[in-house]
């Protein structure tokens, strides 16, 4: 591999990819910890190395509105986003995702207020699992970075054409510095060609968009993007392969096992908590114990037959969550219990941590992997815990 | 601002103007002025027009799945979106290289003054490319006769009801030209479909205009003023006439008022010939006439040279 080595905080892996991806098209709104994105952007539309129409819009609404009007004449468009301005831009998502244009967003996860907090967690992007967007979520710098590429092949393929939010955790995947490779520029034009699209304003041939329907046909239209959604799966696994081929990088398609094999108990993880957990992992086997992990990349689509097949000889499941879903319990919690209630004799449990930027640290992962091992502590605890609390819970 | 009268384009008049059609077969009532203002601005802007159009009466009667009633590149918008959305087919449309194109929003009363009025802004800040139409019928009419940030002083409208205590809307106005002339625009002017020569040339001159555009144009609306269907384009005359619409300019940094009449025709006449008005007391009256003359002293005293 002769690909440059970088030093380089998430931000700037992802403004790199985006410049990597060629957008004609860049429309954003500065928000706490995006802004770095918006800002190198800027810095290299300035300095001429990303050649972009690059928009000052006065609102995350106009940035989703600006990007899908660029997208409707057949230009290839990014924007980028976090938390109080992703909720801003709720309309866009469904309007982007109904209109099948294949918008790229990065959002930097963080908390939504009240109470205020600039921190991360999930609750921005899950609140928006149903908008109809692919969400990927990333471990680490380099995987923004090539995510950020990967997001154009899939949501722009002929049988997707369904927008893609590319998901980096608030500060500590956002912030954070590492040295990751840097894709060559004559590479990445061989694996991402220009963008096609039958669904485009054009001189040559006139179109009427973004139309409404009557109940008659309504549901014709949700079921075709319920369908290329669908079918993303596949294309999501190609692209990563042939992503893998290219730059020598794998990201194991949906979803990535680490020691699953002959673990009793299994936590599912997002995000950058999975690097702790696997080392958490490995201090648990030296100590004999049988644990494993899943990091779970894609929320959608959801990765059901994949996760069933990582699941199915396990004993217990935990499921770390850094939302909650008021009055139930975890977000991705319950859809993966959705895919346990397809299996019998598995045992589940879901915790619920790192809110508002709360550190989930090695002991906090031990204390869960002990809990799912030790069914004692498990039948007392209740399905949805609370880790790491400042006070105590009802019990 | 750069001086957008170097290139004269050729006048519009009943003569010339073409015969090609670009907005058509629509559901829009009898008498409608919104679709005739996006008709005859589309016959200007012609076949390289994006239309961008948010919720509203122009979207809702002109994309009814399958029934696709524009003749040339056209798209709904998010409400608040339209100018938004615009801007970037604009920007789009640069990237790709595709020159002499024209992105044009068609957004009524209140998705221009009220929802779009942040996205508006943007655009005009940002000097994007755009031509940007807001036909002003003066209500939310798509969704049943709502009042707007522009329904004027005494409508009867479905959330502003006339009754014993109250004479249906209290509030003026707003005064949308000069909030927009305000940024700076390059230019910016008042139309009625009443004065439809006139409309057409503003729009001849916002076509020739590189950067943000922006044009008001009165538009009857029989349904929701309780006015004639056969008499929508004369009723947008006459609000002209009388004094309560006006016809004017932005252009270079200055204000132009482009009809001064010396007597004004009876606002009474006006308002009695719609159902919207029909409650209005001699005090309503003496009230409206009375803001009509000191907007009319204030547009005479610094508008004409």
């Amino acid at each position: 591999m002769s690909q440059k080595k970088v030093f380089v905080s998430g931000d700037e892996a992802v403004a790199l990819g985006a410049r990597l991806a060629r957008p004609h098209v860049v429309a954003a709104y500065p928000i706490t910890p995006q802004t770095i994105v918006v800002e190198r952007i800027s810095e290299m539309v300035e300095d001429g190395s990303f050649n972009t129409e690059f928009m000052h819009v006065e609102s995350e609404h106009s940035a989703i509105s600006a990007v899908m009007g660029a997208s409707a004449v057949g230009a290839r468009t990014f924007t980028a986003t976090s938390s109080q301005g992703l909720a801003y831009m709720a309309e866009g998502l469904h309007y982007a995702s109904g209109g099948r244009f294949p918008v790229v967003m990065m959002n930097a996860n963080r908390s939504l207020a009240l109470p205020w907090s600039i921190f991360g967690d999930l609750r921005d992007s899950l609140s928006l699992l149903d908008s109809g967007w692919i969400q990927v979520y990333v471990e680490n710098a380099q995987e923004a970075l090539d995510m950020t590429i990967q997001a154009y092949k899939i949501a722009e393929h002929k049988n997707v054409l369904t927008p893609f939010m590319v998901n980096l955790d608030g500060f500590i995947l956002t912030h954070t510095y590492e040295e990751i490779h840097l894709p060559e520029q004559e590479k990445v034009d061989q694996f991402l060609p220009a963008f096609e699209t039958p669904n485009k304003m054009s001189p040559e041939e006139p179109k009427n968009l973004g139309f409404s329907t009557s109940p008659e046909d309504n549901m014709e239209f949700k079921y075709q993007q319920h369908k290329a959604m669908m079918d993303s799966m596949e294309i999501i696994k190609q692209t990563d392969k042939e992503f893998g081929e290219l730059f020598g990088r794998y990201y194991h398609d949906v979803l990535e096992e680490y020691k699953t094999e002959d673990a009793k108990a299994v936590l599912i993880t997002v995000g950058s908590v999975t690097g702790t957990a696997r080392v958490v992992v490995d201090l648990m086997r030296e100590q004999g114990k049988k644990v494993g992990l899943i990091k779970l990349r894609y929320l959608r689509p959801f990765p059901k037959e994949e996760l069933k097949e990582a699941v199915k000889h396990a004993e217990v499941i935990g499921v770390l969550d850094k939302d909650i879903s008021f009055g139930y319990e975890g977000t991705i919690y319950t859809n993966v219990r959705s895919v346990l209630s397809e299996l019998s004799g598995i045992r589940s449990v879901n915790f619920v941590g790192g809110m508002g930027g709360r550190d989930i640290s090695k002991t906090d992962i031990g204390y869960m992997f002990d809990s799912m091992l030790n069914p004692q502590t498990t039948e007392k605890q209740k399905n949805v815990e609370f880790i790491n609390m400042g006070v105590l819970t009802d019990e | 601002m750069s001086n957008t009268t170097a290139a004269k384009p050729k006048k519009i008049n009943a003569k010339n103007i073409t015969d090609k059609e670009y907005f058509y077969g629509h559901k829009a009532c009898a008498g409608c002025g919104g679709s005739l203002a996006v008709r005859l601005a589309l016959k200007v802007i012609g076949e390289n027009s994006y239309s961008v159009l948010p919720a509203g009466c122009m979207s809702a009667v002109g994309f009814i799945y399958p029934q696709m009633a524009f003749n040339s590149n056209a798209c709904i918008s998010m409400f608040p979106g339209a100018s938004s959305m615009a801007s970037g087919v604009a920007a789009g449309n640069k990237a790709l290289g595709r020159k002499d194109t024209h992105a044009v929003v068609f957004a009524g009363d209140g998705g221009t003054a009220d929802i779009g009025l942040q996205a508006l802004s943007g655009t005009i800040d940002r000097d994007d490319k755009v031509i940007y139409i807001c036909y002003d019928n003066e209500a939310y009419m798509n969704t049943g006769i709502q009042k707007s940030g522009l329904t004027p002083y005494g409508t009867k409208t479905t959330t502003t009801p006339a009754g014993d205590n109250l004479p249906g809307t209290l509030t003026e106005k707003k005064n949308l030209f000069e909030i927009i002339a305000a940024h700076g625009i390059k230019y910016a002017a008042t139309a009625s479909i009443g004065y439809p020569r006139d409309f057409m040339n503003k729009i001849q001159k916002a076509k020739e205009v590189d950067g943000t555009s922006y044009i008001h144009v009165y538009a009857s609306c029989p349904t929701g003023w309780g006015s004639a269907t056969e008499k929508s384009v004369e009723t947008a005359k006459e609000a002209v006439d009388c004094g309560l619409w006006f016809l004017a300019e932005y252009e270079n940094e200055e204000f132009k008022l482009n009809k001064n009449p010396k007597e004004f025709k009876p606002v009474k006449d006006y308002l009695s010939n719609q159902g919207r008005f029909k409650h209005l007391g001699e005090e309503d009256l003496d009230r409206i006439i009375a803001n009509r003359d000191k907007k009319w002293e204030k547009m005479r005293k610094n508008w004409i040279k």
